[in-house]
């Protein structure tokens, strides 16, 4: 292997590390466009960049759409004061905000975002690592994520951050079984017997090329979704935040960018989030449920295929904003009552039930 | 063998804490305010905590006290008005009507018709303001901020119109011992009609985001209950009270104003749970625009002052300028301040917040001997510290934000 083979997967990682922060900063920019949609107010459209700008009629227009507000936004955080209070633990102070966005920012490795069609005739996906075992993979590292909350919620050592670790804490417990009961029959279905795709997040959006998999699991597909914003500690589930009682929560005591990060991390679980649930169950590239891959060979069906995956990730984080501004929040105790009570126990029962289908499906075609 | 003593199974962690003293949990001191969002101001609760349940909670209030009782001592009646703005702030114009009318009554002074309409509107606009704030806040509280943006737009129009009336958006100082500052604009009524209009829908909307909200439910149903027992020796008024089911609404039961002569329900709630208070301050509100749509219905002419109260009110300024004798009584109003009979009057109106009590000592004189002020928030407050041990720490946010108090009137 020459040098250069060691430089171009390095230099995937790279663009993929930009094109996904860039996705992040904007998603804060829909946030804020689309809540102020919802509450009938204009929202961002001031900041303006110099020479881009003022171009006569474009410049307005990209202005009035607050399309440079990201830019604002980024360096703002870079050019605060660093502030870091006396009675803080230094090293863990600083070590949570990069253990919160890392996990983020290292499941997109193995996401696969498009599909090429190799010399062979073969379909493979676009991904950085295309491994077997993609989505233990992602619920490993993502569950991470965590430790960046409490961490933060501990180093801070304060009151008010400290409560928000311990209920982040809480509710995490509480909804990753669920959630990863809840993808197991999605794993089961898309696993025909003898099959070799294992537990590959390709296998899974291949196996969507009828019907997706949100028509054949909606059970299975509401209580991910329920799942990861509780996984995202977006509203309705933000308690370890919760800014109307916890003043903000485990982020009380971080400024500048080290509030960014912790910003960024949570858009970018959003992201990682809006991109499982679409390769899970709304069919990842494939174009409508029935018609699957009506894209041509070639690079514009690469291009095609990788549009098409990045709206529908755009329709889910737009779900999601569009319940957190309508959606009053959940108080904890509330939130693990759902989680232990009812989707656990439905989730169980869903993969208890798939199970029997499976195998019923499998005996009649052998 | 020795004997076998029996032990309760039962509590193992309490006996593990007896025998081992180190293991005992101990709670925690929280302090919230007095700068925190969600307390509205500057109430502090020195709070402690088990985990995240309150065990103890003592409010501490007086951080924003300026002494307005003192301070009324020191002044005329007219110039004490702007001081009433600062009491519940987020209903001015039922302070100065509240104020204006516990004077009155210590003249013995009745305005004419047209004031009386005229303030009439202007309590019940203020009452929309404070209640669209009161559910607003609430729903951001409980986590739901759009609904906050949506009644604080409507609270933006109200402030135009009470601009146009008064002069100031936010402290109105609109009435005058005898009447009302000055009589309404042209086409004000129209304004106001059409205000009523277009809340109703907005009210819809935040019905629908938030009644039959599952989530809205769970965090208010049966959460700070407080038992109509607990609300009337607590000396709590207004729609708190009327949640815990006591029917006592000073508008019917010691009309003021001619406020017998509109058409209204009030709402009593059932449980005394902080839903009953938003659903109570939800339905007062349509309750008064239905007031406000009667009052514009049969608005009478007439005088917007009485003008027999010559040593009262002061003259419209054309006349001061042109006649002698009207010069002479606004000269004499100036110095020495509206002219009161001695004795001693309390009279209380029907805020937003609850029942807004004025305590007048005169010995005569443009000048009171004492005022007393009986704040509302002050009394609905008290009850804190036993509403909110056993309840949640997450809990604080919706009941403070469902006894909708503002520390402007708690601490005076």
């Amino acid at each position: 292997m020459s040098f250069l083979d060691y430089l171009i997967p390095v230099f995937y990682a790279l663009a993929m590390v930009g094109v996904f922060m860039t996705l992040c900063a904007y998603s804060v920019l829909a946030e804020r466009k689309v809540c102020s949609l919802i509450q009938r107010r204009v929202g961002p459209n001031r900041a303006k960049i110099p020479i881009v700008g003022h171009i006569p009629i474009i410049g307005k227009i990209l202005t009035r759409l607050g399309l440079f507000h990201p830019a604002a936004d980024g360096l703002k955080f870079l050019f605060k004061e660093e502030i870091t209070p006396q009675h803080v633990r230094i090293g863990y102070y600083y070590l949570a905000p990069l253990i919160a966005l890392a996990p983020a920012l290292t499941t997109m490795v193995v996401l696969p975002f498009g599909r090429y069609i190799d010399v062979s005739g073969m379909v493979q996906p676009i991904a950085l690592a295309n491994i077997d075992v993609g989505i233990l993979f992602i619920l490993a590292v993502s569950s991470l994520g965590v430790y960046g909350i409490v961490l933060a919620g501990w180093a801070s050592n304060s009151k008010y951050p400290f409560l928000g670790a311990i209920r982040s804490t809480a509710q995490m417990i509480s909804y990753e079984l669920a959630m990863g009961l809840s993808i197991l029959p999605v794993f089961l279905w898309a696993a025909s017997p003898g099959s070799d795709y294992g537990l590959s997040l390709f296998g899974v959006v291949q196996s969507q090329q009828g019907l997706w998999l949100i028509i054949w699991q909606p059970i299975s597909a509401l209580i991910f979704l329920i799942a990861i914003f509780a996984e995202t500690n977006r509203l309705p589930f933000d308690m370890a935040e919760s800014e109307t009682d916890l003043v903000g929560g485990f982020h009380t005591e971080y400024g500048a960018f080290k509030f960014g990060l912790f910003f960024v991390a949570e858009y970018a679980h959003i992201i990682m989030g809006s991109a499982l649930f679409v390769l899970l169950f709304l069919g990842g590239w494939h174009f409508l449920p029935g018609v699957a891959d009506p894209w041509p060979d070639g690079l514009i069906g690469i291009l095609c295929s990788i549009s098409w995956f990045m709206l529908k990730i755009f329709f889910m984080i737009f779900f999601f904003i569009w319940m957190r501004w309508s959606m009053p929040r959940f108080r904890y105790d509330q939130v693990m009552h759902l989680g232990w009570k009812i989707l656990l126990p439905l989730a169980v029962a869903n993969f208890v039930f798939y199970i029997f289908l499976i195998a019923f499906i499998d005996n009649l075609n052998y | 063998m020795g004997e076998v003593k029996e032990v309760s199974v039962g509590d193992i962690g309490s006996r593990a804490a007896e025998a081992d003293p180190e293991l005992k949990a101990e709670t925690m001191a929280l302090n919230v305010g007095p700068s925190h969002p969600s307390t509205h101001g500057v109430l502090r609760l020195m709070m402690q905590l088990d985990g995240d349940s309150i065990k103890e909670c003592e409010p501490v209030i007086g951080y924003l006290h300026r002494g307005d009782e003192k301070i009324a001592e020191n002044m005329t009646y007219n110039q004490f008005i702007p001081y009433t703005d600062r009491l519940d702030y987020l209903a001015p114009l039922s302070n100065n009507v509240a104020y204006a009318l516990a004077v009155e009554k210590l003249a013995n002074l009745e305005v004419p018709d047209r004031c009386q309409a005229i303030r009439v509107i202007c309590c019940e606009l203020a009452r929309i303001s404070s209640h669209l704030l009161g559910v607003g806040v609430y729903g951001m509280d409980a986590g739901s901020w759009t609904v906050f943006m949506y009644t604080f737009t409507e609270r933006e129009k109200l402030y135009t119109l009470f601009e146009e009336l008064t002069g100031a958006r936010f402290t109105t100082s609109y009435t005058r011992i005898g009447g009302v500052a000055r009589d309404i604009p042209d086409g004000w009524l129209g304004r106001v009609d059409s205000f009523c209009k277009g809340v109703v829908p907005i009210l819809n909307q935040v019905d629908k985001m938030l009644t039959r909200n599952r989530i809205f439910m769970d965090r208010t149903v049966d959460i700070g209950v407080i038992t109509k027992e607990k609300a009337l020796s607590y000396g709590m008024t207004g729609p708190n009270l009327r949640a815990s089911g006591v029917d006592l609404d000073l508008r019917k039961d010691k009309p003021y104003l001619g406020y017998e002569n509109y058409d209204f329900e009030v709402p009593i709630g059932l449980n005394g749970d902080c839903y009953d208070r938003y659903l109570m301050r939800a339905e007062e509100i349509k309750q008064s625009v239905g007031i406000i749509r009667q009052v514009i219905g049969s608005f009478p002419e007439g005088l917007y002052y009485s003008e027999d109260a010559k040593k009262i009110f002061a003259p419209p300024k054309d006349k001061i300028l042109t006649s002698m004798e009207e010069l002479i009584q606004n000269f004499m109003l100036v110095t020495e301040g509206p002219q009161m009979p001695k004795g001693e009057v309390y009279f209380e109106a029907e805020n937003p917040k609850g029942a807004l009590g004025f305590y007048v000592v005169s010995k005569g004189g443009g000048v009171p001997y004492r005022l007393k002020i009986r704040g509302p928030s002050f009394c609905n407050l008290s009850i804190l510290s036993e509403l909110l041990p056993g309840h949640f720490l997450t809990d604080i946010t919706v009941i403070l934000g469902s006894l909708d108090f503002v520390m402007g009137e708690c601490d005076r």
